[in-house]
């Protein structure tokens, strides 16, 4: 309905809201013309509510319920109690895939964090050549963690690959076959795969830093170490703290790079929790099992993504500049 | 702006500038790597080695992984980033409206439900999502793959977008009230307008998300007229490993577009990838 009326005196509270939940302000905004303020009802969020709730919600509500239950992904499952479980935590392959987890971030965390940090800032930098650069350290974000473990499989073949080129550096060549190994050559992919998007955060973030700090710090005699020690590390620590937080995340539910690059050997030296998952579910047929774990994983991962929204103020209803 | 951005200094910082150096020979070493295997025959690479330059340029790799089903997994991926692209488009704008303009306590409801999914990875939600899909008879069909994917790329699309629709000034709304506007009119005439950046955002994330996703094709199909890129590249590496070249081929090709929308729109792509780090 658009008939245009007199416009009313600009005090007066009008009628009814757009259709629906809107609750009205005592000092409303404007309702002009006819009796309708443009506030969207509920009706506007419904589809997608209903959407994301039938193929994310529900899902995570069935992958409680399948915990407690046996199913061998054919037939339907039967109630188990808590078989699942206390198999779980009495299996040493699912305790050290969780202590795998963990080293695995950590490690991944400790070598991202300074190298990242250091790129970002000097990526900060007016010069047009650290702009070309940049350009260029942010390519390996481009391709899909698929291709970047296919394409660090070919690189480190033991007969193809690089190692055959330089034998006085790899001995044999055979990097995947040793536990050691095998635990560096994924925390060298993961940090040649997501430095890059921690270098942009660091990069956003001290272009954001007001230059006064600089100008005024540079008049006290300080020099490039002692600026970089305590104006741009403090005024970083936020993105400190959401950088290492994606890392975490990241961290625990990395998946791909060790289906194709280890397939969580030799052995079990780096099934992590993730991938012992999708064996036990996928490959052992094993899916109240697999739902158990993944159970886990989500209890993880929401106790860190919520420390992540306290941090970052996602959830106050305050308007945010785009940081780029 | 004086002569260097940290004002105290005009000498070049020679460590830092020699680190980045370091760091693009880490950075660029493996692509170059990568490249040159792609455009030299099988003999050739092996005899030659990893490092060398290849002497008889060839783009024989590329026509035969092409024939080999590269084409159809291309087609596939590309359905798969459409229909993903398309439902995100179609659900998050009016969704992110509703949570920044609506005063309601229900609202506020929703945009924690979707912040709870945030903390959602799909590995957690796997195992019933094969029950879902199964049940539903959507096992080894596309729609399968892309309904999972659009849902776990919301969160974070209205996430983005309800960041953009915050910074639009109240008086703007206020305006289209005074002239009467339903609230149809000022989400397509006002808010969509100005919401731009964020849409370009989304989209970008949404795309990337659907182009390079993994898991919920490897365990939602199985056939090959259902494979997707990244599916298509796994099978490759798992049965013709030892061929690195028509691998590492098969590599640049289902990275090829995404360094095309780099080359073309860096900043949009930027934003898409950072998603919620970019704050």
């Amino acid at each position: 309905m658009t008939e245009t009326t007199e416009v009313p005196p600009l005090t007066v509270v009008s009628a009814a809201g757009g259709g629906g939940a809107g609750r009205r302000t005592a000092k409303s905004r404007a309702g002009g013309g006819g009796s309708r303020t443009a506030r969207p009802g509920l009706g506007w969020a419904l589809p997608a509510v209903l959407f994301f709730g039938l193929f994310a919600i529900v899902p995570l509500v069935l992958v409680a319920v399948l915990s407690f239950a046996r199913w061998n992904g054919l037939g339907a499952p039967e109630f188990a109690g808590f078989d699942n479980w206390v198999t779980l935590f009495h299996d040493p392959v699912m305790i050290k895939s969780l202590w795998l987890s963990v080293l695995l971030t950590v490690l991944g965390a400790a070598v991202q964090t300074p190298l990242s940090l250091l790129l970002g800032v000097w990526a900060a930098g007016p010069q047009r050549n650290r702009a070309v650069l940049a350009a260029i350290f942010f390519v390996p974000l481009l391709l899909s963690a698929t291709a970047v473990s296919v394409l660090w499989r070919a690189l480190l073949d033991p007969n193809f690959g690089v190692p055959a080129q330089a034998k006085w550096l790899f001995g044999d060549g055979n990097l995947l076959g040793s536990r050691t190994g095998a635990i560096g050559v994924l925390v060298l992919v993961g940090a040649w795969q997501f430095t890059p998007l921690h270098t942009l955060i660091y990069q956003g973030a001290t272009k954001a830093i007001p230059q006064v700090l600089y100008q005024a710090a540079a008049i006290d005699g300080a020099g490039t170490l002692r600026q970089f020690f305590h104006i741009t590390l403090p005024q970083l620590r936020n993105s400190i703290l959401t950088s290492v937080i994606l890392m975490i995340v990241g961290g625990l539910t990395t998946f791909d790079t060790v289906l194709i690059l280890t397939q969580g050997g030799p052995g079990t030296d780096t099934t992590i929790s993730a991938f012992y998952m999708y064996q036990k579910a996928f490959k052992g047929f094993d899916f109240g099992a697999g739902a158990a774990i993944a159970l886990l994983l989500v209890v993880v991962a929401t106790v860190i993504s919520l420390i992540v929204v306290r941090i970052s103020g996602y959830d106050k209803m305050a308007g945010t500049q785009e940081g780029l | 702006m004086t002569r260097s951005r940290r004002g105290s200094l005009s000498r070049p910082n020679y460590a830092a500038g020699f680190g980045a150096l370091l760091w693009l020979c880490v950075v660029g070493l493996p692509i170059y790597v990568m490249l040159g295997a792609t455009v030299q025959t099988r003999p050739d690479y092996s005899a030659n080695g990893a490092f060398a330059f290849p002497k008889h340029f060839t783009l024989s790799n590329y026509a035969d992984d092409f024939s080999s089903g590269f084409g159809q997994y291309f087609l596939n991926t590309a359905i798969v980033t459409a229909s993903v692209v398309a439902i995100v488009l179609l659900l998050v704008p009016p969704l992110a409206f509703a949570i920044v303009r609506n005063r309601g306590v229900a609202t506020s409801r929703v945009f924690r439900l979707f912040l709870l999914g945030l903390a959602i990875p799909a590995q957690a939600v796997i195992v019933p999502m094969f029950y879902v899909i199964s049940k539903v008879g959507l096992y080894d069909n596309l729609i399968g793959v892309i309904l999972p994917t659009a849902a776990f790329c919301m969160p974070i699309c209205a996430l983005i977008l309800t960041g953009v629709m915050r910074d639009i000034t109240g008086e703007l709304f206020e305006a289209m009230a005074i002239d009467g506007a339903t609230t149809r009119r000022v989400f397509f005439e006002l808010v969509v307008p100005l919401s731009r950046s964020g849409l370009a955002t989304i989209v970008v994330f949404a795309a990337l998300q659907a182009w390079n996703g993994f898991l919920f094709p490897l365990v939602l199909t199985q056939s090959e007229n259902t494979k997707v890129l990244t599916l298509g590249l796994y099978n490759f590496q798992t049965q013709y490993g030892i061929d690195i070249p028509g691998l590492l081929a098969a590599v640049v090709l289902s990275t090829l577009p995404v360094l095309l929308v780099y080359l073309f729109a860096r900043r949009a792509l930027v934003q898409g990838l950072m998603g919620v780090g970019g704050k």
